[in-house]
């Protein structure tokens, strides 16, 4: 039988007897780390100032046990997929939309089809991290303005046609064109590629804010940054695989856009790790760490290779696609664990809050 | 948009701006005097008996006599146990005032004794309730006595609310995919019956009934205690203007909420929703226009 | 004292926690801190088994600083009373009182006796016995029987002789020094705890006592609620609102369970069971149970016990045929629960009922119970889960080690499920001997059946087979009385009516159902199942089943259940009145005498004749309830008064005495003589104790063990590990170790501790706390480690067992097994299994030097000390003979 009880950790006794302040953060090194299934994290190495250099001093917080305060969030890397893909396919659209009208018919069939694609597994993935897909349709019971899930998933369900049906129109096969349905589905690409390129920001957008509106302080706290993380990204990955499925010659706004998008990203969640103050350590720790490093790297070196490399070479510029590419993935990743970390310590809920405390007194609605 | 009075601000009548007639019932609540719980379980128990609870496995966590850890999808009322030596360890000197620890410093004021605290922890039915405000199927709604309850016929399991509550209450059941907590009885209150909890427990340790007369009574409750020297004793929760318009069930707590697993100083993730929504605006706009500019050049 | 309550006794805490609120000051003295001791405002820690000295103490406090309630000690108590002057102390003869014989280990105690009162008969031999029948049981609803009522007094308590200045000698020694070396009180604490004790007493204040089996399940236990009770009436606290000493019973209705006993030595009403060598006519029993001339209403005990007959044996029962008396069943000696698990090993019994009741796991010593048990022919079990004793032969740790072999197992076990207490309808007796009817709720699902419909069948059929037998032995089965309504069809499917049954036991006259127990009469014109609960159905009305809310009746709440006896909710509440029969203050008032009535009046019924004023003195030569003054309280006592001194009915002196537990590491501090001089030991083999000083060795196992509840879970576990709701908030064995104690073994929170005693090993899992702290005594720091006792091997959750750590010792007044306190060796880490088990278990016995007279030499001072006491060998067939 396992356990559903948020993980164990440290009693007074399991550890040193020393330095137990009852209802305080137990001191100590490697804790058994259990997830919210009982499954084993791994031995987490408690930060207590000096092994990790965090600025706060051991014990300066009390808590139940150092037990977690929050609920492990319940979703899984599939809802970080999800963002990402709905950035791609957002920031996909949105060159179509561009490459349409501007005459990049190479950008704007290999754009709108990846859009297309990337909504889709976006959808699959979304579905599948519900404790009930089947009771994914639910969703549409409600249009609630307080839930940015129910907010997104109305998006979703204006944006995915839109874009459906203009990546369907560069599909039409031959002798379908002359049909009437033919026609009429290669007709509406310009309108449907540019509804749904009206819908995209908001696409790539939402997710930041279904993030923040949460209790998780990694993601609450950030919530003025975390939105141009998102579409940041999401202009650097739609860039990246512009770069790839685009001729070099229609590439052009695609590279453009990887390098803004690069450049964006970066500067926006040093932003956002800035602002999140000691909460930022999540950004430190764990799959986290590592995610977030993987997605600075490549999305440095994609940001750079699109903008040095990009213009020459096909295989530089799809080599630079991939790794902004990658790069976005592992920053939702990265958020999504550095959120996960930040609901795991009981520290990261009381610290911010009683500095607030201390220096505003309690929070106050009137 | 949101209606802002909805999402934050004072808010007297949940219920009501939640779309009930006007003669709804009073709000109701929980007061959980934690200065007299003597940490039978039976609250544990008699949620579980009557609301048909699964077990929530069988490890000895060693955390005092909680074996049960925490509220969760399978603990909708739970009771946490501190043992706390005395005197107290001298507070660490951090030069900023009140982040020491927080009971070394006002918890335990003249306390000699060894002690034990006990506290049962429920759902907080928050008059701003961050699960109720993220749930896009309506799954979770507001009922006719101002209570926050789950229905699990229509939960999808999306999982929204868990990182919604800023209490870490509510949690999808693993095996079971959708997310549960406690209804506050909302069967046995239709019947006019107390909450089994509330029924079980023999010192009155938690006390349910119309809201605003709680508030009344647990004031006076601590007036009393401090009367009596207990000066550590507070409330918490029961204040309708804290982070999240107030508590439907509040507590009485003899040291930092923490202690006790409770955030300090907790606030509904709505409250930022304009701002939230104007950043990712922002975000957007900014995506647009880069996304626009970006055809300008050639090639 | 010695009671949980919060944990144990939850719903009544309540009332508890509602005093404190109303400002009553809570003191909780236990060796643990527990969920009582965080509610208290004050809480002691002691070591297991010391409560005499702590107690004591208080004693000598009160009485060495005059602080006792004169007004109320002098009239009520016999402080007055003159002892008389054979009688030698404690104090002259070195932890022993005079009359002590140590070759068989009891006392005569004839010199106990008041001054010019006929000495108790029988001697040595007599105390023996009464040991074996655990006699100390039947004074459960009074005192024992004396010659006559009137000893001598001296009203100025200057007489040296007085029990005052007995007791004031006696407990001399007990200052608050002693407290502390024996107790490890440090003496302020003590101090503090005595002059709150002691301040509230006298007209305007009381102080109640509770206690339970932290008190009883000693050697000494009965001494420990003794000196309670001498403290109590010191200050007046007996008989008055607010005040007395509360045994906090277990089982839901045990109360019952010996009201309407279902034990060996007893009849209903606490009638002694006669035994076969003094009471061979019904008037030698009658006889035994009260003293000719004694005051009280026990001198009416041959109505008692006549009725009870009549009840038995209906029409069959007449004066010609002694009312049936030769069909009862004669004591020859000790037939308890344990007597009775050494006969199953020894071959002794063929078969066993085990109803509602698990061995296995909740009785002392473990093993011995589960290789008894596989001693038998057949077992029948009923009860709700099919628990260790129904499946010992199968998987406890005796198969694992090849002792019990399961295809050869010779015992053939009967399980019956049982309907639970919610899927039949009957009383419960609980704590304050309050009656509550109990509806049925649901139909017992499946097979089970209630004890009241199996017991009916049983007997029915056991009837119906003896019928036409012409052996006498089966007439008195014959003549029974077994006519009870039943309704639901015939045959096994007739549902007896368990109201017909409490009306049997309320008794019927010639005019119907009897309105109480002054009613019963010894001409056989009466029947009574049991005389204290005569009244239970007067006037036809089932009294438990009425429930008019609390809210709705005045304080003592007299419409809701019924008491024994006569619904009496305060005991000897006459006590609530001064001597002149006012109330002792305005504030303290609940039964007083109004003069213009003439009669007695107040909140509860008065325990007392309804119209005997005050002044009332009895007539020369009177006796019974005529003797009673109006000024005599105790009614049910012999002489009227409430005992500080005991001149008759304990085995272990007519005072409480500290003496150590049966295994300790000290040495007593106070006297020569180490344990209490008569318990009940066993010297066999299959039985060792670990060695206590003088012995040597003691060291082997130097910690102390202690044993006790959990919230969570129900003694032996069978109601609560078979149960997820429960299971889950306690889910394993553990044991509480000090810090101080973890780290000298090496001991880690959560990790595991096997623990060993020269009975067996258990392990456990280990929780490390500061609710458990090491006590200085003797200028020594002793370790106490506390295990629950809930774990078996069946259920949820499983674990091992406490009780296979304990050895079969009792107290010699009521034969109660010593199950909170032993000795122990710690280890850290898992047990062994299997036979290397008990290679581990005899390797300390050896390290010990433990052999079967090890523990049983019982007197440690004075002409012959040192001699153990072992059994002898019995022969099977002479015993079944
Ligand atoms: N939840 C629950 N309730 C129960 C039961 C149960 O199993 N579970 N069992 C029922 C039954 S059958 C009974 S008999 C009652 C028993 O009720 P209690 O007697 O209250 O229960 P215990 O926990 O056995 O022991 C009480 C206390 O005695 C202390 N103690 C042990 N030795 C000594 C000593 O030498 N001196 C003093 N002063 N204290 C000592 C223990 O530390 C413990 O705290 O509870 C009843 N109620
Ligand atoms: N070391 C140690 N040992 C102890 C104690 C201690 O404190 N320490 N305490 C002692 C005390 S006070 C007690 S009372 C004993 C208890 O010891 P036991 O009486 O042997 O143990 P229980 O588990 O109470 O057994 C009662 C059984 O009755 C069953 N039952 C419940 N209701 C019914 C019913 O209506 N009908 C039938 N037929 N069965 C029913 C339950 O399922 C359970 O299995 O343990 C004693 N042993
Ligand atoms: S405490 Fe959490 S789960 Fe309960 S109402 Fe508030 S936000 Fe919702
Ligand atoms: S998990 Fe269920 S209750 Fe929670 S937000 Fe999603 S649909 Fe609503
Ligand atoms: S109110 Fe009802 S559902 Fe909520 S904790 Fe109490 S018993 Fe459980
Ligand atoms: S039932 Fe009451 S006293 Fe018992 S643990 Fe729950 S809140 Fe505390
Ligand atoms: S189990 Fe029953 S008898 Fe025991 S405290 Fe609870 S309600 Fe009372
Ligand atoms: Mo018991």
């Amino acid at each position: 039988m396992t356990r559903r009880k948020g993980d164990r950790r440290a009693h007074p006794y399991a550890q040193d007897q020393g330095d137990y302040l009852p209802g305080a953060a137990a001191g100590g090194d490697a804790v058994e780390r259990r997830g919210p299934g009982g499954g084993r994290l791994g031995p987490l190495v408690r930060d207590d100032g000096s092994r990790e250099g965090s600025m706060v001093p051991p014990a300066e917080f009390r808590s139940y046990y150092g037990r977690q305060i929050l609920k492990t969030p319940a979703w899984e890397d599939k809802i970080a997929y999800y963002f990402f893909a709905g950035g791609l396919s957002g920031g996909c659209a949105l060159l179509a939309a561009g490459a349409d009208l501007t005459g990049r018919p190479g950008l704007r069939r290999g754009t709108r089809l990846t859009g297309l694609a990337a909504i889709g597994a976006g959808a699959y993935f979304l579905v599948a991290d519900l404790g009930r897909p089947d009771r994914f349709h639910h969703m549409l019971r409600v249009a609630k303005p307080t839930s940015p899930m129910s907010m997104g998933t109305w998006l979703l369900v204006g944006y995915g046609p839109a874009i459906g049906l203009a990546a369907a129109s560069e599909v039409v096969p031959k002798r379908w064109r002359r049909t009437l349905p033919g026609r009429l589905v290669s007709g509406s690409g310009r309108p449907a590629g540019l509804a749904a390129a009206a819908m995209a920001p908001g696409i790539a957008a939402y997710g930041a804010v279904l993030l923040a509106q949460t209790a998780v302080p990694a993601w609450n706290s950030g919530h003025a940054q975390m939105p141009f993380v998102f579409t940041a990204s999401a202009a650097a990955s739609a860039g990246g695989l512009g770069m790839i499925v685009a001729p070099l010659g229609e590439a052009g706004p695609a590279r453009r856009l990887a390098v803004v998008g690069a450049a964006g990203e970066l500067a926006a969640s040093r932003l956002l790790e800035q602002r999140l103050g000691m909460v930022g350590e999540t950004f430190h720790k764990g799959q986290a760490a590592t995610y977030l490093r993987r997605a600075t790297a490549l999305t440095a070196a994609g940001g750079l290779g699109a903008a040095v490399l990009g213009r020459r070479s096909r295989v530089a510029a799809a080599a630079s696609g991939l790794a902004l590419l990658a790069g976005g993935l592992f920053q939702r990743l990265g958020l999504l664990h550095a959120g996960i970390q930040s609901t795991e310590d009981p520290k990261y809920v009381v610290e911010p809050q009683r500095r607030r405390l201390a220096a505003q007194g309690p929070t106050r609605t009137d | 948009m949101a209606d802002h009075d909805r999402v934050y601000g004072p808010e007297a009548d949940p219920a009501g701006d939640s779309g009930y007639a006007a003669d709804h019932p009073p709000r109701k609540g929980f007061f959980t005097d934690t200065s007299i719980c003597i940490g039978c379980k039976a609250c544990e128990v008699a949620c579980k008996q009557w609301n048909g609870v699964p077990d929530d496995g069988f490890d000895l966590l060693g955390l005092s006599y909680d074996n049960t850890g925490a509220l969760g999808a399978s603990t909708w009322r739970h009771v946490a146990f501190i043992e706390q030596p005395a005197p107290p360890p001298a507070p660490v000197e951090l030069g900023m005032p009140g982040m020491g620890p927080p009971g070394a410093e006002t918890g335990a004021e003249g306390r000699e004794q060894f002690r034990w605290l006990m506290s049962s922890d429920v759902c907080k039915h928050c008059t701003h309730a961050g699960c109720l405000d993220v749930c896009p199927t309506g799954a979770l709604f507001r009922t006719e006595f101002g209570t926050v309850v789950v229905q699990p016929d229509i939960c999808n399991g999306c999982g929204y609310c868990v990182s919604g509550c800023p209490y870490g209450v509510i949690q999808r059941r693993e095996g079971d995919g959708r997310a549960w907590k406690c209804t506050l009885c909302y069967d046995r209150l239709k019947d006019g019956l107390e909450p089994a909890c509330a029924h079980a427990c023999p010192t009155k340790s938690i006390q349910f009934g119309d809201l605003d007369e709680l508030r009344e009574r647990a004031a006076d409750r601590v007036e009393q205690l401090h009367e009596q020297g207990v000066t550590e004793a507070r409330l918490y929760g029961a204040d309708p203007d804290d982070g999240v318009g107030g508590n439907g069930a509040f507590f009485l707590l003899l040291d930092e909420p923490e202690v006790y697993g409770f955030p300090p100083d907790p606030v509904v993730p709505a409250r930022d929703i304009r701002r939230m929504w104007t950043f990712a605006g922002m975000a957007a706009a900014a995506l647009v226009t880069v996304a626009s500019a970006v055809f300008g050049g050639r090639g | 004292m010695g009671s949980n309550m919060a944990e144990a006794h939850p719903v009544g805490f309540q009332w508890v926690m509602e005093a404190k609120l109303r400002g009553a000051r809570v003191i909780h003295v236990d060796p643990r801190y527990t969920r009582t001791s965080a509610l208290a405002d004050t809480y002691v820690p002691l070591r297991t088994g010391s409560d005499v000295a702590f107690l004591g103490g208080i004693v000598n406090h009160i009485l060495s600083n005059e602080l006792d309630f004169r007004d109320y000690v002098l009239p009520y108590t016999n402080a007055a009373t003159i002892v008389s002057e054979d009688f030698q102390d404690t104090e002259d003869l070195d932890g022993l009182f005079s009359g002590y014989n140590p070759d068989k280990a009891v006392y005569d105690p004839a010199s106990w006796h008041y001054e010019g009162m006929e000495p108790h008969r029988g001697g040595h031999e007599a105390s023996e016995q009464a040991r074996d029948v655990a006699s100390g049981l039947q004074h459960e609803s009074g005192g024992p029987a004396l010659s006559h009522g009137d000893p001598p007094r001296d009203e100025t308590l200057q007489h040296p002789r007085c029990v005052y200045q007995i007791l004031k000698r006696h407990f001399a020694r007990y200052t608050p020094e002693v407290v502390e070396e024996v107790c490890g009180v440090p003496r302020e604490q003590f101090l503090e705890v005595a002059d709150a004790w002691a301040a509230a007493s006298g007209r305007d204040r009381t102080a109640a006592v509770v206690y339970a089996v932290g008190w009883t399940q000693h050697t000494v236990g009965v001494q420990f609620i003794r000196t309670a009770a001498i403290i109590q009436l010191l200050l007046g606290n007996v008989g008055r609102p607010g005040g007395g000493i509360m045994a906090m019973r277990g089982h839901a209705s045990i109360q019952g369970c010996t009201d309407v006993p279902t034990l060996f030595n007893l009849l209903p009403g606490y009638l002694a069971m006669p035994t076969a060598a003094k009471c061979s006519s019904l008037d030698t029993w009658i006889a035994s149970l009260r003293g000719e001339n004694q005051k009280g209403f026990w001198r009416n005990a041959d109505a008692y016990a006549i009725s009870l007959l009549k009840e038995y044996f209906g029409d069959n029962a007449t004066s010609e045929n002694d009312y049936c008396y030769d069909h009862l069943p004669r004591l020859t000696g000790d037939h308890g629960t344990y007597r009775t698990t050494m006969d199953m090993i020894d071959g002794l019994v063929k078969g066993y009922f085990l109803f509602g009741q698990n061995p296995a796991v909740g009785s002392v010593h473990g093993r011995l119970q589960r290789l008894a048990m596989a001693n038998l022919d057949w077992l029948v079990v009923r009860d709700l889960a099919m628990i260790e004793s129904a499946t010992f032969w199968k998987d406890s740790p005796e198969v694992e080690s090849g002792e019990i072999v399961p295809a050869d197992c010779r015992t053939e076990v009967f399980f019956f499920p049982a309907a639970s207490h919610v899927e039949k309808d009957g009383t419960f007796t609980n704590t304050q001997r309050l009656l509550q009817w109990r509806e049925k709720a649901v139909e017992p699902s499946g097979d089970q059946r209630s004890e009241l419909w199996f017991s009916y069948h049983l007997g029915r059929m056991v009837k119906e087979r003896l019928a036409d037998s012409t052996d006498p032995r089966d007439r008195s089965v014959q003549d029974l009385n077994w006519a009870y309504e039943t309704s639901g069809g015939s045959g096994l499917d007739a549902e007896p009516s368990a109201e017909s049954v409490l009306k049997a036991i309320n008794g019927y006259g010639p005019d119907g159902l009897l309105d109480g127990y002054t009613a019963l009469k010894a001409d056989g014109s009466t029947s009574c199942g049991c005389w204290i609960y005569c009244g239970v159905y007067a006037k036809g009305v089932n009294r438990p089943a009425r429930r008019k809310s609390r809210d709705e009746q005045e304080p003592a709440y007299l419409e809701w259940g019924w008491a024994w006896p006569m619904d009496r909710r305060v005991l000897y509440n006459r006590a609530s009145a001064d001597p002149d029969g006012n109330p002792w203050s305005e504030r303290k008032k609940y039964v007083w005498w109004d003069e213009g009535k003439g009669t007695w009046v107040g909140r509860d019924v008065p325990d007392f004749e309804g119209t005997k004023p005050p002044s009332y003195r009895p007539p020369e030569g009177a006796s019974g309830p005529e003797a009673l003054r109006g000024d005599d309280p105790f009614i049910m006592q012999a002489d009227g008064k409430g005992w500080l001194f005991v001149p008759n009915g304990l085995q272990d002196g007519p005072m409480p005495t500290h003496y150590e537990p049966h295994e300790s590491p000290f040495r007593n501090a106070l006297y020569g003589q180490q344990g209490n001089p008569t318990r009940k030991v066993y010297g066999r083999d299959d039985n060792p104790s670990n060695p206590s000083p003088p012995e040597p060795h003691s060291d082997v196992f130097p910690h102390v063990l202690f044993t006790s509840r959990l919230t969570e879970h129900h003694t032996a576990g069978g109601m609560s590990r078979n149960l997820p709701f429960l299971s889950e908030l306690q889910p394993a064995m553990f044991v509480e170790v000090s810090p101080q104690l973890a780290e000298q073994v090496g001991l880690t929170h959560l990790g595991w501790a096997t623990l060993v005693s020269s009975r067996s090993a258990i392990e456990a899992r280990v929780l490390v706390t500061e609710r458990l702290r090491p006590l200085r005594v003797q200028d020594r720091l002793v370790h106490q480690v506390w295990v629950p006792y809930h774990w078996g091997y069946t259920g949820i959750v499983t674990g091992d067992s406490a009780n296979d750590l304990f050895g079969i010792v009792l107290d010699p007044n009521v034969l109660i097994q010593e199950s909170k306190v032993i000795t122990v060796d710690v280890r850290p880490g898992r047990r062994p299994h299997g036979k290397d088990l008990l290679a581990l278990v005899a390797d300390y016995r050896q390290r010990a030097g433990i052999t079967r007279a090890t523990g049983t030499a019982i007197t440690t001072t004075g002409p012959g000390a040192g001699k153990p006491h072992l059994e002898t060998a019995r022969d099977p067939e002479e015993f079944r003979g």
